[in-house]
Protein backbone atom coordinates (compact mmCIF):
# COMPACT_ATOMS: atom_id res chain seq x y z
CA UNK A 1 0.00 0.00 0.00
CA UNK A 2 1.49 3.22 -1.30
CA UNK A 3 -0.07 6.56 -1.09
CA UNK A 4 -0.15 8.42 -4.02
CA UNK A 5 2.25 11.28 -4.14
CA UNK A 6 0.38 14.52 -3.82
CA UNK A 7 -0.89 16.45 -0.72
CA UNK A 8 1.67 19.20 -1.23
CA UNK A 9 0.32 22.34 1.63
CA UNK A 10 1.87 25.44 1.03
CA UNK A 11 0.87 28.11 3.76
CA UNK A 12 1.64 31.50 3.18
CA UNK A 13 1.53 33.91 5.85
CA UNK A 14 -0.23 32.54 8.29
CA UNK A 15 -1.58 34.59 11.14
CA UNK A 16 -3.45 33.68 14.36
CA UNK A 17 -4.39 35.98 17.37
CA UNK A 18 -6.45 34.34 20.54
CA UNK A 19 -8.36 36.30 22.79
CA UNK A 20 -8.73 35.50 26.29
CA UNK A 21 -11.04 37.63 28.55
CA UNK A 22 -8.99 40.28 30.67
CA UNK A 23 -5.58 39.38 28.86
CA UNK A 24 -3.73 40.81 26.25
CA UNK A 25 -4.68 39.02 22.75
CA UNK A 26 -1.85 36.64 22.36
CA UNK A 27 -0.40 36.28 18.61
CA UNK A 28 0.26 33.15 18.12
CA UNK A 29 1.27 33.01 14.51
CA UNK A 30 2.40 35.51 12.68
CA UNK A 31 3.74 35.63 8.97
CA UNK A 32 4.20 31.62 9.03
CA UNK A 33 5.36 30.90 5.70
CA UNK A 34 5.78 26.60 5.26
CA UNK A 35 5.60 23.86 2.53
CA UNK A 36 4.72 20.63 3.37
CA UNK A 37 6.69 18.29 0.58
CA UNK A 38 4.37 15.76 -0.73
CA UNK A 39 5.68 12.03 0.04
CA UNK A 40 8.18 13.03 2.75
CA UNK A 41 8.19 13.23 6.11
CA UNK A 42 8.25 16.49 7.50
CA UNK A 43 8.71 17.53 11.42
CA UNK A 44 7.58 20.61 12.96
CA UNK A 45 9.51 21.13 15.80
CA UNK A 46 9.41 24.19 18.41
CA UNK A 47 9.58 24.49 22.25
CA UNK A 48 6.28 23.74 24.20
CA UNK A 49 3.32 26.65 23.58
CA UNK A 50 5.00 28.15 20.33
CA UNK A 51 1.88 27.15 18.63
CA UNK A 52 2.50 23.82 16.89
CA UNK A 53 -0.62 22.44 17.34
CA UNK A 54 -2.43 25.79 16.32
CA UNK A 55 -0.70 25.34 12.87
CA UNK A 56 -1.91 21.67 12.99
CA UNK A 57 -5.42 22.21 13.97
CA UNK A 58 -5.67 25.14 11.32
CA UNK A 59 -4.33 22.69 8.60
CA UNK A 60 -6.57 19.76 9.69
CA UNK A 61 -9.70 22.16 9.41
CA UNK A 62 -11.07 22.37 12.52
CA UNK A 63 -9.99 26.34 13.26
CA UNK A 64 -9.39 28.85 10.63
CA UNK A 65 -6.63 31.52 10.45
CA UNK A 66 -7.10 35.11 10.95
CA UNK A 67 -4.91 35.74 7.73
CA UNK A 68 -2.81 34.20 5.03
CA UNK A 69 -3.50 31.33 2.37
CA UNK A 70 -3.34 27.51 2.69
CA UNK A 71 -3.24 25.28 -0.48
CA UNK A 72 -3.78 21.66 -0.91
CA UNK A 73 -2.14 20.80 -3.87
CA UNK A 74 -3.02 23.88 -5.60
CA UNK A 75 -6.55 24.57 -4.46
CA UNK A 76 -7.59 26.30 -1.33
CA UNK A 77 -8.36 24.56 1.54
CA UNK A 78 -11.73 24.60 3.61
CA UNK A 79 -13.18 22.71 6.48
CA UNK A 80 -12.11 19.44 7.66
CA UNK A 81 -11.67 16.53 5.23
CA UNK A 82 -10.09 13.33 4.62
CA UNK A 83 -7.63 14.33 2.32
CA UNK A 84 -5.96 15.55 5.45
CA UNK A 85 -6.43 13.07 8.84
CA UNK A 86 -5.33 14.02 12.01
CA UNK A 87 -4.00 11.31 14.77
CA UNK A 88 -4.35 12.99 18.28
CA UNK A 89 -2.15 13.37 21.40
CA UNK A 90 -4.40 11.48 22.84
CA UNK A 91 -5.83 7.86 21.60
CA UNK A 92 -9.76 8.79 20.63
CA UNK A 93 -10.43 5.28 19.47
CA UNK A 94 -14.17 4.76 20.27
CA UNK A 95 -14.01 2.39 23.03
CA UNK A 96 -17.53 0.69 22.33
CA UNK A 97 -16.10 -0.65 18.95
CA UNK A 98 -13.55 -3.42 18.18
CA UNK A 99 -10.25 -2.63 16.76
CA UNK A 100 -11.07 -3.80 13.20
CA UNK A 101 -14.95 -1.76 14.08
CA UNK A 102 -12.95 1.03 14.39
CA UNK A 103 -10.72 0.79 11.31
CA UNK A 104 -13.79 0.34 9.05
CA UNK A 105 -15.72 3.47 10.15
CA UNK A 106 -14.26 5.65 7.76
CA UNK A 107 -14.65 4.35 4.42
CA UNK A 108 -17.83 2.66 5.55
CA UNK A 109 -19.62 5.93 6.73
CA UNK A 110 -18.55 7.51 3.47
CA UNK A 111 -19.85 4.50 1.67
CA UNK A 112 -16.70 4.21 0.01
CA UNK A 113 -16.07 0.55 0.55
CA UNK A 114 -19.06 -1.73 1.19
CA UNK A 115 -18.35 -3.75 4.53
CA UNK A 116 -16.89 -6.65 3.12
CA UNK A 117 -14.33 -4.34 0.93
CA UNK A 118 -13.74 -2.44 4.11
CA UNK A 119 -12.95 -5.18 6.26
CA UNK A 120 -10.19 -6.70 3.96
CA UNK A 121 -8.56 -3.43 3.39
CA UNK A 122 -8.69 -3.35 6.84
CA UNK A 123 -7.07 -6.74 7.18
CA UNK A 124 -4.25 -5.67 5.10
CA UNK A 125 -3.67 -2.52 7.26
CA UNK A 126 -3.82 -3.97 10.48
CA UNK A 127 -1.20 -6.75 9.24
CA UNK A 128 1.11 -3.85 8.37
CA UNK A 129 1.02 -2.02 11.94
CA UNK A 130 1.54 -5.83 13.47
CA UNK A 131 -1.97 -5.63 14.95
CA UNK A 132 -3.61 -8.13 12.73
CA UNK A 133 -4.58 -10.85 16.07
CA UNK A 134 -6.42 -8.10 17.79
CA UNK A 135 -8.75 -7.07 15.12
CA UNK A 136 -11.14 -8.14 17.36
CA UNK A 137 -10.07 -7.00 21.11
CA UNK A 138 -11.57 -3.86 21.86
CA UNK A 139 -9.12 -1.10 22.82
CA UNK A 140 -9.15 -1.36 26.38
CA UNK A 141 -7.76 -4.48 25.67
CA UNK A 142 -4.81 -3.25 24.02
CA UNK A 143 -1.62 -1.57 25.45
CA UNK A 144 -0.95 2.10 24.98
CA UNK A 145 1.62 1.51 22.02
CA UNK A 146 -0.70 -0.99 20.40
CA UNK A 147 -3.80 1.68 20.60
CA UNK A 148 -1.70 4.32 18.92
CA UNK A 149 -0.90 1.82 15.98
CA UNK A 150 -4.54 1.29 15.62
CA UNK A 151 -5.41 4.23 15.46
CA UNK A 152 -2.51 5.11 12.35
CA UNK A 153 -4.59 2.36 11.30
CA UNK A 154 -7.94 3.82 11.26
CA UNK A 155 -6.46 7.11 9.35
CA UNK A 156 -4.50 5.14 6.73
CA UNK A 157 -7.21 3.32 5.36
CA UNK A 158 -8.44 5.97 4.44
CA UNK A 159 -5.66 7.02 1.96
CA UNK A 160 -5.56 10.64 3.01
CA UNK A 161 -3.12 12.94 0.68
CA UNK A 162 -1.79 14.68 4.02
CA UNK A 163 -1.08 13.13 7.71
CA UNK A 164 -0.92 14.93 10.41
CA UNK A 165 0.14 13.64 13.66
CA UNK A 166 0.34 15.40 16.67
CA UNK A 167 2.89 14.48 19.33
CA UNK A 168 1.10 10.62 18.52
CA UNK A 169 3.83 9.25 21.06
CA UNK A 170 3.41 11.51 23.56
CA UNK A 171 2.24 10.28 27.29
CA UNK A 172 4.16 6.52 25.97
CA UNK A 173 6.89 5.45 28.39
CA UNK A 174 10.55 5.26 26.85
CA UNK A 175 10.90 1.96 25.21
CA UNK A 176 7.63 1.78 23.79
CA UNK A 177 8.08 5.35 22.37
CA UNK A 178 11.45 4.13 20.76
CA UNK A 179 9.69 1.07 19.40
CA UNK A 180 7.29 2.92 18.44
CA UNK A 181 9.25 5.59 16.16
CA UNK A 182 11.11 2.45 14.48
CA UNK A 183 7.45 1.04 13.98
CA UNK A 184 6.11 3.84 12.35
CA UNK A 185 9.52 4.53 10.33
CA UNK A 186 8.75 1.39 9.10
CA UNK A 187 5.11 2.24 7.86
CA UNK A 188 6.10 5.28 6.46
CA UNK A 189 8.84 4.38 4.47
CA UNK A 190 6.64 1.36 2.93
CA UNK A 191 3.79 4.21 2.46
CA UNK A 192 5.26 7.57 1.77
CA UNK A 193 2.29 9.09 2.88
CA UNK A 194 3.29 12.77 3.10
CA UNK A 195 3.17 13.14 6.67
CA UNK A 196 3.54 16.26 9.26
CA UNK A 197 4.86 14.79 12.49
CA UNK A 198 4.94 17.27 15.30
CA UNK A 199 7.19 16.60 18.26
CA UNK A 200 9.10 18.49 21.06
CA UNK A 201 12.19 15.69 21.29
CA UNK A 202 14.66 16.51 18.77
CA UNK A 203 15.84 13.04 19.13
CA UNK A 204 12.85 11.86 17.35
CA UNK A 205 12.60 14.60 15.21
CA UNK A 206 16.13 13.79 13.67
CA UNK A 207 15.12 9.81 13.83
CA UNK A 208 12.45 9.82 11.57
CA UNK A 209 12.59 13.20 9.63
CA UNK A 210 13.20 14.00 5.82
CA UNK A 211 12.99 17.22 6.60
CA UNK A 212 12.68 19.27 9.93
CA UNK A 213 10.94 22.56 10.30
CA UNK A 214 11.81 24.67 13.72
CA UNK A 215 9.65 26.73 14.66
CA UNK A 216 10.05 30.18 16.55
CA UNK A 217 8.58 31.13 20.34
CA UNK A 218 5.70 33.10 20.44
CA UNK A 219 4.84 34.60 17.58
CA UNK A 220 5.37 30.99 15.57
CA UNK A 221 6.98 31.55 12.78
CA UNK A 222 9.47 28.89 10.73
CA UNK A 223 12.52 29.79 11.64
CA UNK A 224 14.80 27.16 9.92
CA UNK A 225 14.50 24.51 7.71
CA UNK A 226 16.99 21.32 8.14
CA UNK A 227 17.64 18.75 5.36
CA UNK A 228 18.02 15.03 7.34
CA UNK A 229 19.90 13.51 4.57
CA UNK A 230 20.20 10.27 6.51
CA UNK A 231 19.50 7.12 4.55
CA UNK A 232 16.84 5.11 4.46
CA UNK A 233 15.71 2.44 5.33
CA UNK A 234 16.71 3.84 8.83
CA UNK A 235 17.28 2.04 12.25
CA UNK A 236 18.82 2.78 15.76
CA UNK A 237 22.17 2.91 14.25
CA UNK A 238 21.48 6.33 12.63
CA UNK A 239 21.30 7.20 16.47
CA UNK A 240 24.97 7.16 16.84
CA UNK A 241 26.27 8.31 13.25
CA UNK A 242 28.53 11.31 12.58
CA UNK A 243 25.92 13.16 10.36
CA UNK A 244 23.51 12.48 12.88
CA UNK A 245 25.89 14.20 15.82
CA UNK A 246 26.22 17.01 13.33
CA UNK A 247 22.48 17.69 12.52
CA UNK A 248 21.69 17.28 16.43
CA UNK A 249 24.04 20.03 17.09
CA UNK A 250 22.69 22.45 14.44
CA UNK A 251 19.07 22.06 15.44
CA UNK A 252 19.74 22.63 19.06
CA UNK A 253 21.49 25.80 18.58
CA UNK A 254 18.03 27.23 17.05
CA UNK A 255 15.86 25.07 19.47
CA UNK A 256 17.98 26.32 22.68
CA UNK A 257 17.84 30.05 21.28
CA UNK A 258 13.70 29.76 21.00
CA UNK A 259 13.57 27.35 24.08
CA UNK A 260 15.18 30.58 26.32
CA UNK A 261 12.66 32.56 25.60
CA UNK A 262 9.80 30.83 27.43
CA UNK A 263 12.37 30.43 30.21
CA UNK A 264 13.99 34.58 29.69
CA UNK A 265 17.64 35.59 29.22
CA UNK A 266 19.61 34.16 31.64
CA UNK A 267 19.60 30.72 31.11
CA UNK A 268 23.61 29.35 30.85
CA UNK A 269 22.55 25.92 31.66
CA UNK A 270 21.30 26.32 27.91
CA UNK A 271 24.73 27.71 26.41
CA UNK A 272 27.05 24.70 28.16
CA UNK A 273 24.89 22.67 27.02
CA UNK A 274 25.12 23.54 23.53
CA UNK A 275 28.84 24.33 23.63
CA UNK A 276 29.05 20.73 25.16
CA UNK A 277 27.29 19.08 21.98
CA UNK A 278 29.44 20.86 19.48
CA UNK A 279 32.55 19.63 21.52
CA UNK A 280 31.27 16.47 21.16
CA UNK A 281 30.02 15.89 17.56
CA UNK A 282 33.66 17.86 16.75
CA UNK A 283 35.58 15.27 18.45
CA UNK A 284 33.76 12.63 16.42
CA UNK A 285 34.47 14.32 13.34
CA UNK B 1 -44.41 -29.32 60.82
CA UNK B 2 -46.06 -30.62 57.35
CA UNK B 3 -45.05 -30.93 53.88
CA UNK B 4 -46.91 -27.55 52.79
CA UNK B 5 -44.74 -25.42 55.00
CA UNK B 6 -41.39 -27.10 54.69
CA UNK B 7 -41.22 -27.30 50.73
CA UNK B 8 -41.52 -23.51 49.93
CA UNK B 9 -38.68 -23.60 52.66
CA UNK B 10 -36.91 -26.08 50.56
CA UNK B 11 -37.39 -24.39 47.12
CA UNK B 12 -36.53 -21.09 48.62
CA UNK B 13 -33.58 -22.17 49.98
CA UNK B 14 -32.72 -24.27 46.56
CA UNK B 15 -33.20 -20.94 44.80
CA UNK B 16 -30.85 -19.44 46.66
CA UNK B 17 -28.07 -21.89 46.73
CA UNK B 18 -28.52 -22.03 42.46
CA UNK B 19 -27.69 -18.73 42.35
CA UNK B 20 -24.86 -19.09 44.79
CA UNK B 21 -23.86 -22.10 43.02
CA UNK B 22 -23.85 -20.24 39.15
CA UNK B 23 -22.13 -17.47 40.82
CA UNK B 24 -19.38 -19.19 42.51
CA UNK B 25 -19.16 -21.31 39.05
CA UNK B 26 -18.43 -18.36 36.94
CA UNK B 27 -15.67 -16.50 39.45
CA UNK B 28 -14.39 -20.33 39.50
CA UNK B 29 -13.97 -20.15 35.66
CA UNK B 30 -12.05 -17.03 35.31
CA UNK B 31 -9.62 -18.01 38.34
CA UNK B 32 -9.42 -21.00 36.57
CA UNK B 33 -9.96 -23.18 39.79
CA UNK B 34 -12.64 -26.22 39.99
CA UNK B 35 -15.94 -25.02 40.61
CA UNK B 36 -15.67 -27.35 44.40
CA UNK B 37 -12.62 -25.47 45.37
CA UNK B 38 -14.50 -21.76 44.32
CA UNK B 39 -16.74 -22.84 46.71
CA UNK B 40 -14.53 -24.29 49.14
CA UNK B 41 -12.78 -21.07 49.39
CA UNK B 42 -15.54 -18.80 49.18
CA UNK B 43 -17.28 -20.83 52.24
CA UNK B 44 -13.78 -19.98 54.10
CA UNK B 45 -13.85 -16.54 53.30
CA UNK B 46 -14.40 -13.79 55.95
CA UNK B 47 -16.37 -12.00 53.27
CA UNK B 48 -18.55 -14.62 52.98
CA UNK B 49 -19.43 -14.94 57.09
CA UNK B 50 -19.70 -11.44 57.58
CA UNK B 51 -22.50 -11.16 54.91
CA UNK B 52 -23.81 -14.46 56.86
CA UNK B 53 -23.29 -12.33 60.00
CA UNK B 54 -25.43 -9.38 58.83
CA UNK B 55 -28.18 -11.70 57.89
CA UNK B 56 -28.04 -13.21 61.23
CA UNK B 57 -27.50 -9.93 63.56
CA UNK B 58 -30.07 -8.18 61.59
CA UNK B 59 -32.95 -10.91 62.36
CA UNK B 60 -31.58 -11.65 65.34
CA UNK B 61 -31.97 -7.88 66.92
CA UNK B 62 -35.52 -8.17 65.53
CA UNK B 63 -36.41 -11.41 67.48
CA UNK B 64 -34.38 -9.94 70.20
CA UNK B 65 -36.41 -6.77 70.44
CA UNK B 66 -39.95 -7.67 69.58
CA UNK B 67 -39.72 -10.70 72.61
CA UNK B 68 -36.73 -9.70 74.72
CA UNK B 69 -35.83 -6.60 75.25
CA UNK B 70 -37.20 -3.39 77.01
CA UNK B 71 -38.26 -1.40 73.91
CA UNK B 72 -42.17 -0.97 73.71
CA UNK B 73 -41.95 0.48 70.01
CA UNK B 74 -40.95 -2.92 68.95
CA UNK B 75 -43.29 -5.11 71.16
CA UNK B 76 -46.23 -4.39 69.03
CA UNK B 77 -44.77 -5.57 66.01
CA UNK B 78 -44.80 -9.53 65.18
CA UNK B 79 -41.73 -11.47 65.48
CA UNK B 80 -39.23 -12.93 62.39
CA UNK B 81 -41.06 -16.52 63.59
CA UNK B 82 -44.42 -15.28 63.32
CA UNK B 83 -43.90 -13.53 59.81
CA UNK B 84 -42.51 -16.22 58.16
CA UNK B 85 -44.89 -18.90 59.96
CA UNK B 86 -47.80 -16.83 58.06
CA UNK B 87 -46.24 -16.33 54.80
CA UNK B 88 -45.64 -20.01 54.64
CA UNK B 89 -49.28 -20.93 56.52
CA UNK B 90 -51.72 -23.42 54.07
CA UNK B 91 -54.55 -21.60 56.67
CA UNK B 92 -53.08 -17.89 56.87
CA UNK B 93 -54.37 -16.03 60.06
CA UNK B 94 -54.47 -12.97 58.21
CA UNK B 95 -55.62 -13.38 55.28
CA UNK B 96 -52.59 -13.71 53.18
CA UNK B 97 -49.53 -16.27 52.18
CA UNK B 98 -48.07 -17.87 49.50
CA UNK B 99 -50.75 -20.23 49.30
CA UNK B 100 -53.65 -17.61 48.97
CA UNK B 101 -54.76 -16.13 45.98
CA UNK B 102 -54.82 -12.51 46.88
CA UNK B 103 -50.96 -12.73 47.34
CA UNK B 104 -50.20 -12.94 43.60
CA UNK B 105 -52.68 -10.49 42.57
CA UNK B 106 -51.24 -7.72 44.74
CA UNK B 107 -48.09 -8.82 43.52
CA UNK B 108 -49.40 -8.73 39.74
CA UNK B 109 -51.11 -5.43 39.97
CA UNK B 110 -47.95 -4.10 41.20
CA UNK B 111 -45.47 -5.72 39.09
CA UNK B 112 -47.34 -4.70 36.16
CA UNK B 113 -48.09 -1.33 37.07
CA UNK B 114 -44.09 -1.00 37.45
CA UNK B 115 -43.28 -2.37 34.58
CA UNK B 116 -45.97 -0.39 32.31
CA UNK B 117 -44.44 2.95 34.15
CA UNK B 118 -40.89 1.57 33.72
CA UNK B 119 -41.13 0.86 29.58
CA UNK B 120 -43.20 3.99 29.38
CA UNK B 121 -40.26 6.21 31.21
CA UNK B 122 -37.72 4.25 29.16
CA UNK B 123 -39.24 4.88 25.81
CA UNK B 124 -40.00 8.16 26.40
CA UNK B 125 -37.34 9.21 28.34
CA UNK B 126 -34.29 8.08 26.92
CA UNK B 127 -34.57 9.86 23.28
CA UNK B 128 -35.44 12.61 25.43
CA UNK B 129 -32.44 12.46 27.29
CA UNK B 130 -30.28 12.05 24.13
CA UNK B 131 -32.28 15.04 22.46
CA UNK B 132 -31.41 17.59 24.90
CA UNK B 133 -27.46 15.95 25.02
CA UNK B 134 -27.47 16.35 21.12
CA UNK B 135 -28.86 19.87 20.55
CA UNK B 136 -27.94 22.39 21.91
CA UNK B 137 -31.51 24.24 21.29
CA UNK B 138 -33.40 21.91 22.74
CA UNK B 139 -31.57 21.56 25.64
CA UNK B 140 -32.05 25.83 26.22
CA UNK B 141 -35.38 24.67 26.06
CA UNK B 142 -36.53 22.06 28.15
CA UNK B 143 -33.59 21.78 30.84
CA UNK B 144 -34.76 25.05 32.99
CA UNK B 145 -38.48 23.10 32.48
CA UNK B 146 -37.30 19.93 33.28
CA UNK B 147 -35.71 21.16 36.81
CA UNK B 148 -38.69 22.82 37.52
CA UNK B 149 -40.98 20.09 37.62
CA UNK B 150 -38.49 17.44 38.55
CA UNK B 151 -38.27 17.97 42.28
CA UNK B 152 -41.78 18.34 43.16
CA UNK B 153 -42.39 14.75 44.92
CA UNK B 154 -44.77 11.95 43.14
CA UNK B 155 -47.05 12.34 45.98
CA UNK B 156 -47.92 15.68 45.49
CA UNK B 157 -48.86 14.45 41.75
CA UNK B 158 -51.80 12.56 43.01
CA UNK B 159 -54.89 14.26 43.14
CA UNK B 160 -54.16 16.41 39.75
CA UNK B 161 -53.48 13.20 38.29
CA UNK B 162 -56.86 11.74 39.40
CA UNK B 163 -58.48 14.78 38.13
CA UNK B 164 -56.99 14.35 34.93
CA UNK B 165 -56.84 10.87 33.69
CA UNK B 166 -60.15 8.61 33.82
CA UNK B 167 -59.68 6.64 36.87
CA UNK B 168 -57.21 5.83 39.60
CA UNK B 169 -55.13 2.89 37.42
CA UNK B 170 -53.91 5.61 34.91
CA UNK B 171 -53.39 8.01 37.84
CA UNK B 172 -50.89 5.45 39.78
CA UNK B 173 -49.37 4.60 36.66
CA UNK B 174 -48.77 8.11 35.88
CA UNK B 175 -47.43 9.09 39.09
CA UNK B 176 -44.95 6.31 38.78
CA UNK B 177 -44.18 7.15 35.41
CA UNK B 178 -43.53 10.49 35.75
CA UNK B 179 -40.52 10.03 38.33
CA UNK B 180 -38.61 6.94 36.27
CA UNK B 181 -39.06 9.80 33.56
CA UNK B 182 -36.90 12.33 34.71
CA UNK B 183 -34.62 9.85 36.42
CA UNK B 184 -33.91 8.60 33.19
CA UNK B 185 -34.09 11.74 30.82
CA UNK B 186 -31.21 13.53 33.46
CA UNK B 187 -29.02 10.11 33.07
CA UNK B 188 -29.51 9.85 29.84
CA UNK B 189 -28.27 13.42 29.09
CA UNK B 190 -25.72 13.28 31.55
CA UNK B 191 -24.26 10.05 29.29
CA UNK B 192 -24.41 12.29 26.15
CA UNK B 193 -22.53 14.93 27.90
CA UNK B 194 -19.98 12.89 29.33
CA UNK B 195 -18.77 11.54 25.99
CA UNK B 196 -15.14 12.59 25.43
CA UNK B 197 -15.59 15.48 22.46
CA UNK B 198 -12.56 13.83 20.86
CA UNK B 199 -14.91 11.25 20.02
CA UNK B 200 -17.30 13.38 18.12
CA UNK B 201 -14.00 15.18 16.75
CA UNK B 202 -12.50 11.88 15.30
CA UNK B 203 -16.11 10.64 13.75
CA UNK B 204 -16.41 13.91 11.91
CA UNK B 205 -12.86 13.84 9.97
CA UNK B 206 -13.53 10.83 8.89
CA UNK B 207 -16.57 11.82 7.40
CA UNK B 208 -19.81 10.85 9.52
CA UNK B 209 -23.10 12.13 8.96
CA UNK B 210 -25.26 13.40 12.15
CA UNK B 211 -27.27 10.22 11.87
CA UNK B 212 -23.91 8.04 11.88
CA UNK B 213 -22.52 9.85 14.66
CA UNK B 214 -25.86 9.50 16.48
CA UNK B 215 -26.00 5.57 15.89
CA UNK B 216 -22.41 5.53 16.20
CA UNK B 217 -21.09 7.68 19.36
CA UNK B 218 -23.79 9.15 21.02
CA UNK B 219 -25.68 6.00 22.09
CA UNK B 220 -23.30 3.62 22.70
CA UNK B 221 -20.88 6.52 24.48
CA UNK B 222 -23.54 7.42 26.68
CA UNK B 223 -25.03 3.34 27.49
CA UNK B 224 -23.14 3.06 30.57
CA UNK B 225 -24.81 5.83 32.00
CA UNK B 226 -28.64 5.14 30.76
CA UNK B 227 -28.32 1.65 32.01
CA UNK B 228 -27.07 3.08 35.79
CA UNK B 229 -30.21 5.80 35.31
CA UNK B 230 -32.14 3.06 34.04
CA UNK B 231 -31.19 0.66 37.21
CA UNK B 232 -32.14 3.93 39.54
CA UNK B 233 -35.30 4.79 37.70
CA UNK B 234 -36.59 1.19 38.29
CA UNK B 235 -36.18 1.96 42.31
CA UNK B 236 -37.61 5.00 41.97
CA UNK B 237 -40.28 3.83 40.31
CA UNK B 238 -41.11 0.94 42.63
CA UNK B 239 -41.24 3.51 45.38
CA UNK B 240 -43.53 6.05 44.20
CA UNK B 241 -45.64 3.29 42.89
CA UNK B 242 -45.75 2.00 46.48
CA UNK B 243 -46.86 5.54 47.66
CA UNK B 244 -49.09 5.88 45.03
CA UNK B 245 -51.23 2.53 45.60
CA UNK B 246 -50.87 3.71 49.30
CA UNK B 247 -53.57 6.52 48.95
CA UNK B 248 -55.19 5.41 45.69
CA UNK B 249 -55.98 1.95 44.40
CA UNK B 250 -58.02 -1.35 45.05
CA UNK B 251 -54.84 -3.61 44.65
CA UNK B 252 -51.20 -4.08 44.82
CA UNK B 253 -48.06 -4.24 47.51
CA UNK B 254 -48.53 -0.72 48.60
CA UNK B 255 -52.15 -1.66 48.98
CA UNK B 256 -51.63 -4.28 50.77
CA UNK B 257 -48.95 -2.86 53.24
CA UNK B 258 -51.51 -0.14 54.07
CA UNK B 259 -54.20 -2.54 54.92
CA UNK B 260 -52.61 -4.41 56.71
CA UNK B 261 -52.26 -1.01 58.89
CA UNK B 262 -55.74 -0.26 59.08
CA UNK B 263 -56.65 -3.55 59.65
CA UNK B 264 -54.42 -4.02 62.09
CA UNK B 265 -52.61 -7.14 59.78
CA UNK B 266 -49.31 -6.30 61.16
CA UNK B 267 -47.55 -10.10 59.88
CA UNK B 268 -49.12 -8.66 56.46
CA UNK B 269 -47.28 -5.27 56.38
CA UNK B 270 -44.28 -7.47 56.88
CA UNK B 271 -44.93 -9.70 54.23
CA UNK B 272 -45.72 -7.39 51.75
CA UNK B 273 -42.07 -5.31 52.62
CA UNK B 274 -40.20 -8.09 52.59
CA UNK B 275 -41.77 -8.96 49.05
CA UNK B 276 -40.82 -5.85 47.60
CA UNK B 277 -37.94 -6.53 48.24
CA UNK B 278 -37.26 -9.42 46.72
CA UNK B 279 -38.85 -7.75 43.68
CA UNK B 280 -36.70 -5.10 43.74
CA UNK B 281 -33.55 -6.77 43.68
CA UNK B 282 -34.91 -8.68 40.85
CA UNK B 283 -35.84 -6.14 38.87
CA UNK B 284 -32.53 -4.46 39.18
CA UNK B 285 -30.52 -7.60 38.26
CA UNK B 286 -32.66 -8.34 35.30
CA UNK B 287 -31.33 -4.94 33.72
CA UNK B 288 -27.97 -4.84 35.11
CA UNK B 289 -27.84 -8.03 32.76
CA UNK B 290 -29.55 -6.53 30.19
CA UNK B 291 -26.62 -3.98 30.47
CA UNK B 292 -23.78 -6.28 30.55
CA UNK B 293 -24.84 -7.96 27.72
CA UNK B 294 -25.19 -4.73 25.50
CA UNK B 295 -21.88 -3.52 27.34
CA UNK B 296 -18.99 -5.83 26.66
CA UNK B 297 -16.65 -3.59 25.86
CA UNK B 298 -17.57 -1.95 29.13
CA UNK B 299 -16.45 -5.01 31.13
CA UNK B 300 -13.29 -4.54 29.09
CA UNK B 301 -12.62 -1.28 29.93
CA UNK B 302 -13.44 -1.54 33.92
CA UNK B 303 -10.90 -4.34 33.34
CA UNK B 304 -13.22 -6.53 35.57
CA UNK B 305 -12.93 -9.78 34.25
CA UNK B 306 -11.11 -9.09 30.66
CA UNK B 307 -7.45 -9.64 29.88
CA UNK B 308 -4.90 -6.80 28.46
CA UNK B 309 -2.45 -8.14 26.18
CA UNK B 310 1.20 -6.29 26.57
CA UNK B 311 3.58 -6.13 23.86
Amino acid sequence: MRCEKSGRIEVSNLCKRFHKAGKDPLQVLQNCTLTIEPGKLNVLIGPSGCGKSTLANILAGYDSPDSGEITIDGSPLKGPGTDRLMVFQETALWPWMTVMENVIFGPTVRGEMSKKEAREEATRILELVGLQDFKDKYPAQLSGGMQRRAELARALINRPKVMIMDEPFRGLDDLTRELMQEYYLKIFEKTNCTTLFITTELEEAIFLADRILIMTFLPGRIKTIIDVDLPRPRNYHVLTSKKYLQIKAEALEYLIEEGRKCFGEDCNIANTMVDEFRRQADNRH
Amino acid sequence: MNIYFVLPLFVILSFIFFIFYRQQKRLAHYSGISTLSQIKKTLTSQRFWLVILGFVLTIGFWYAAVYWLPFDAFHRLPGPDEVVIEWLSRDPYYGISIYTKEYYVHILYSTYRATVSFLLATILGVPFGLLMGWSRRFYEYSFPLVEMIRPIPPLAWVPLSILMLPGVEPAVIFVTFLVAFFVTTLNTLLGVQSIDQAYFRAALCLGASSKEILYDVVIPGSLPYIFTGLQISMGAAWFSLVAGEMIAAQYGLGYLIWQGYSLVKYPTIIIGMVTLGFIGYGSSAVIRYVGKRLMAWREQELGGLGVTYEE
